[in-house]
């Protein structure tokens, strides 16, 4: 056990962001372990590079904290020599740089995503290696082993917001019913023109997945209607 | 390899390279360890073992584990002693020049973030685990630091060999908006969970409450492992204790042979 404590503490994870029309809807779990052991049950794996772009972290909780505060800082530095918001494009393009060129030292596989005025919503994927992808949507992390197939299916060019936000949730709900590595609770965060929103999902409110058992919600959510489940934004 | 961009990793892959070649990393003592924290109505409230061991015997049975950070701020150790004492005392001392340059109380997140950088730096070889807490002008915070350079947020948070024990007690115990007599009384059974039910762990419960402009350092706040029976050594024996049997007197020679070899004269010595 000892042994395991001891063990690099690592985002065995489900995260994923999908843009939508005029947005981007980032989600994840909350799970941090160390081997056996969940260090974090309510984990922020949504982290903010600049005021309008945010990144999903998944590897080394170390390494990735630690890119994006890097990240952070120099995005702030152009930030102030430009006089204006830098795109999410760049931010990505940063944030690759710096894996690729470290890439044997750092175990950081990111999802880029956020606003700006010229592309609006974006989403870019930055896997284990360093490379750079822009895509429509993405997931990322153990868990998204799980729900590829879910999310090919699932995933319609020009989804409303809650439409989109209701796919989020629903595609990292299941990874977290298979994957051993993904749990907790359901952090959102949906971007647009109009701003910032994040979304808090508790666990006890998460649908329950085939076989598993609703588990019993606080008496204040279950007395004011049933299904507290519900999901839109 | 050529460092670029913020990262340099030169001395790791320097490390890597001296150990694949047989060089022998130094060894460390551990501490095995329960350490403590959690947020209440008013501030925060730490809490440590105070048992140090090297290897499976205990070096310190009564030792610190709760370090001063700032007026404000105070830190829980776990892992290699060396590494938490250092680390905490670098970060101190760093804090105070910044008071002195800013004329500021120190914040806790700036605490956090010096131990993160550092720790990060050296890629986990600097042993600590740390639980850190304080309260600063936008109320109290609570922090895990984990040797690799990771850090959590937490409102209650167990470090160490022992944390699976305290976490235990945690759980089960933990409410939102506790006083400060519930908090410490909380922190107290989970450090004892430790104590008892962890072999790297044991001795005493210290417990540290930091409140805004206020800090409790309760240093044994349960003394524990105390002796179940009063020491009956040293024996002080009054003189006439043993019967004398017999007695017999010399005549002693009163001249020192130094006297006798410098003519017999006992000078004074000039000691000026």
């Amino acid at each position: 056990m000892e042994a395991e404590l001891n063990q690099a503490v690592s985002l065995g994870t489900t995260i994923m962001a999908a843009a939508y029309d005029g947005g981007v809807v980032l989600g994840a779990d909350s799970r941090t372990s160390t081997g056996n052991y969940v260090a974090n049950r309510v984990t922020d794996k949504l982290t903010p590079l600049t005021d309008k772009v945010y990144v999903c972290r998944s590897g080394s909780a170390a390494d990735t904290q630690n890119l994006a505060a890097y990240v952070q800082l120099y995005l702030h530095q152009h930030q102030m020599e430009l006089g204006g918001d830098v795109s999410v494009r760049t931010a990505a393009r940063l944030a690759q740089q710096i894996v690729y060129s470290n890439k044997a030292m750092l175990q950081a596989g990111l999802i880029v995503a956020g606003w700006d005025a010229r592309d609006n919503g974006s989403v870019y994927g930055v896997p284990l290696g360093g490379t750079l992808l822009k895509v429509p949507f993405t997931i990322g992390g153990s868990g998204s082993a799980y729900i590829y197939g879910f999310c090919d299916k699932n995933w319609k060019p020009g989804m409303s917001e809650a439409d989109c936000h209701a796919f989020v949730v629903k595609a990292v709900s299941h990874a977290m019913a298979r994957d051993g590595s993904s749990g907790g609770c359901i952090r959102t965060i949906v971007i647009n023109k109009d701003g910032v929103k994040r979304h808090f999902l508790p666990n006890n409110e998460i649908l329950a997945a085939y076989g598993e058992l609703q588990p019993p919600l606080p008496a204040s959510i279950a007395v004011g209607g049933g299904g507290a489940a519900e999901m839109s934004p | 390899m050529v460092a670029s961009g913020p990262f340099d990793f030169d001395l790791c892959s320097r490390n890597a390279y001296l150990e694949s070649k047989g060089v022998k990393p130094p060894r460390l003592t551990k501490t095995g360890t329960t350490i403590v924290g959690l947020i209440f109505k008013d501030g925060v409230v730490l809490g440590a073992d105070t048992r140090s061991t090297s290897d499976t015997t205990v070096a310190d049975k009564n030792c610190e584990k709760i370090h001063f950070i700032a007026p404000n701020i105070y830190c829980c150790g776990a892992g290699t002693a060396a590494d938490t004492e250092n680390v905490t005392g670098m970060v101190s001392s760093a804090l105070e020049l910044h008071r002195y340059a800013t004329d500021r109380e120190s914040r806790v997140v700036t605490a956090m973030t010096m131990l993160k950088s550092h720790l990060f730096r050296y890629q986990g070889h600097v042993s600590a685990a740390l639980v850190l807490g304080g309260v600063d002008l936008r109320g109290p915070h609570l922090f895990t630091v984990y040797p690799h350079g990771s850090t959590d947020s937490l409102p209650y948070a167990t470090m160490g060999s022992g944390s699976l024990n305290a976490m235990a007690v945690f759980e089960e115990g933990y409410k939102e908006g506790l006083d400060r007599m519930g908090a410490v009384k909380l922190v107290a059974r989970a450090i004892r969970s430790g104590i008892f039910n962890d072999l790297g762990s044991g001795s005493n419960v210290d417990v540290c409450v930091i409140t805004r402009g206020k800090v409790d350092y309760m240093r044994n706040y349960e003394y524990l492992m105390d002796k179940t029976v009063a020491r009956e050594t040293p024996v002080v024996y009054p003189p006439g204790t043993a019967p004398v049997l017999k007695e017999k007197r010399w005549k002693i020679n009163s001249t020192r042979p130094s006297e006798a070899a410098a003519g017999g004269s006992a000078e004074a010595m000039d000691v000026s």
